[in-house]
């Protein structure tokens, strides 16, 4: 519950302020983004599921997010940026929709 | 695996999904349904939720951010390198292509200004159906030129003799020649009729006049020449005057 007030919270922010996101966090946003959507999937499967640790939640999100970028860096420094990125986006859409997938089990039996 | 706050009949159900779904009686004990998401969304306030909650808030954040920010530059201050460089790539030969089309526009345009210089070949064109004209009798002609007046007292002038006064003149560069009031062609012919000479079927009777277009210089010479036209006239008894005009009307025409 304090998770989704924080997420409309961090919406309502985000609209109010207009931010800009600055140059160097550019290429690597997005991916983060993913990755923390993947994140909180996983959070919500491991909650209905009852095996949900706050901890791990957070450890999780932070480090997918920061992993995603870094692989993005690498990609970038390695010349294969745009490929990486899409493998990245590729890998975290599937496991978001393993997850989503287990939810619904959890939630609906179906 | 149970965080500190994990409902009371959570703690046993550390399986995973894919062994919850084989054991039966774990898996009734797990929450499901809208009572399973309604206990989800219980708020706890532990520091561990309270830390989820603001990592989802800057998870919404960056979104939003993010959201926005491609709204606003959708093409090239999010793309990277690469990307940047396939563009560039594309533009120019799209430019390239552009540049293509251009010429070819260019020489389009190019050849209907010639077209439209078409006016000027068409000047042109009547321009030498002028000249054809003047050349074929059709039209009247002014210019400056000769006039070969051969007079016959004795009656000694022959069709050949008028033959050849004709063709020297054309030889010395006339243009239009006029004898008497016939016009002369390329087909003009001389016969010896009674009391005159017959030309293109008309009895012209002395004196004869020539007037000749072309250069008076040099045609005056071209008759002067010793033992020329102008010579045998004299010899067969006739009477030759050359004067040089700076404006000689020819106003005889033949029908086309």
């Amino acid at each position: 519950m304090i998770a989704l007030i924080g997420l409309a919270i961090g919406l309502a922010l985000g609209l109010l302020l207009e931010p800009t996101v600055p140059l160097w966090l550019q290429p690597y946003l997005p991916i983060a983004i993913v990755a923390a959507l993947d994140a909180l999937v996983g959070g919500g499967r491991a909650r209905l599921e009852g095996i949900f640790d706050e901890k791990v939640f957070v450890v999780s999100f932070v480090g997918n997010a920061v992993i995603a970028a870094l692989i993005v860096f690498l990609g970038d420094q390695l010349g294969v940026g745009s490929q990486l990125s899409t493998g990245v986006v590729v890998v975290l859409g599937i496991r978001i929709f393993s997850n989503a997938a287990a939810i619904r089990r959890k939630l609906f039996g179906a | 695996m149970s965080g500190p706050g994990q409902t009371p009949e959570a703690p046993g159900d550390t399986t995973g999904e894919s062994s919850s779904a084989s054991a039966v009686p774990d898996h009734a004990e797990a929450p499901r349904g809208v009572a399973g998401l309604l206990d989800v969304l219980r708020p706890r306030a532990t520091w561990g939720q309270l830390a989820g909650g603001l990592l989802c808030l800057v998870l919404g954040f960056a979104v939003v951010a993010q959201v926005q920010s491609t709204k606003r530059d959708t093409t090239f201050a999010t793309a990277r390198q690469d990307e940047l460089v396939g563009i560039l790539s594309d533009l120019g030969q799209r430019s390239e292509r552009l540049r293509g089309d251009l010429r070819d526009l260019e020489e389009t345009k190019a050849g209907l200004q010639q077209d439209a210089e078409g006016e000027a070949a068409l000047k042109e064109a009547r321009e030498r159906a002028t000249a054809y004209g003047l050349l074929a009798g059709t039209l009247p002609a002014e210019g400056p030129g000769i006039e070969l007046l051969i007079g016959d007292p004795k009656g000694g002038v022959r069709a050949s003799h008028l033959l050849d006064a004709l063709q020297e003149l054309r030889d010395a560069g006339a243009e239009v020649i006029q004898i008497n009031e016939v016009r002369a062609g390329v087909d003009t012919y001389f016969l010896d009729e009674r009391g005159g000479v017959l030309v293109n079927g008309r009895l012209l009777r002395p004196p004869y006049r020539f007037l000749a277009i072309g250069d008076p210089h040099t045609m005056t010479t071209a008759l002067g020449i010793p033992g020329g036209v102008a010579k045998t006239l004299e010899g067969a008894g006739a009477t030759v005057s050359i004067t040089p005009r700076a404006r000689i009307a020819v106003r005889a025409v033949r029908s086309p």
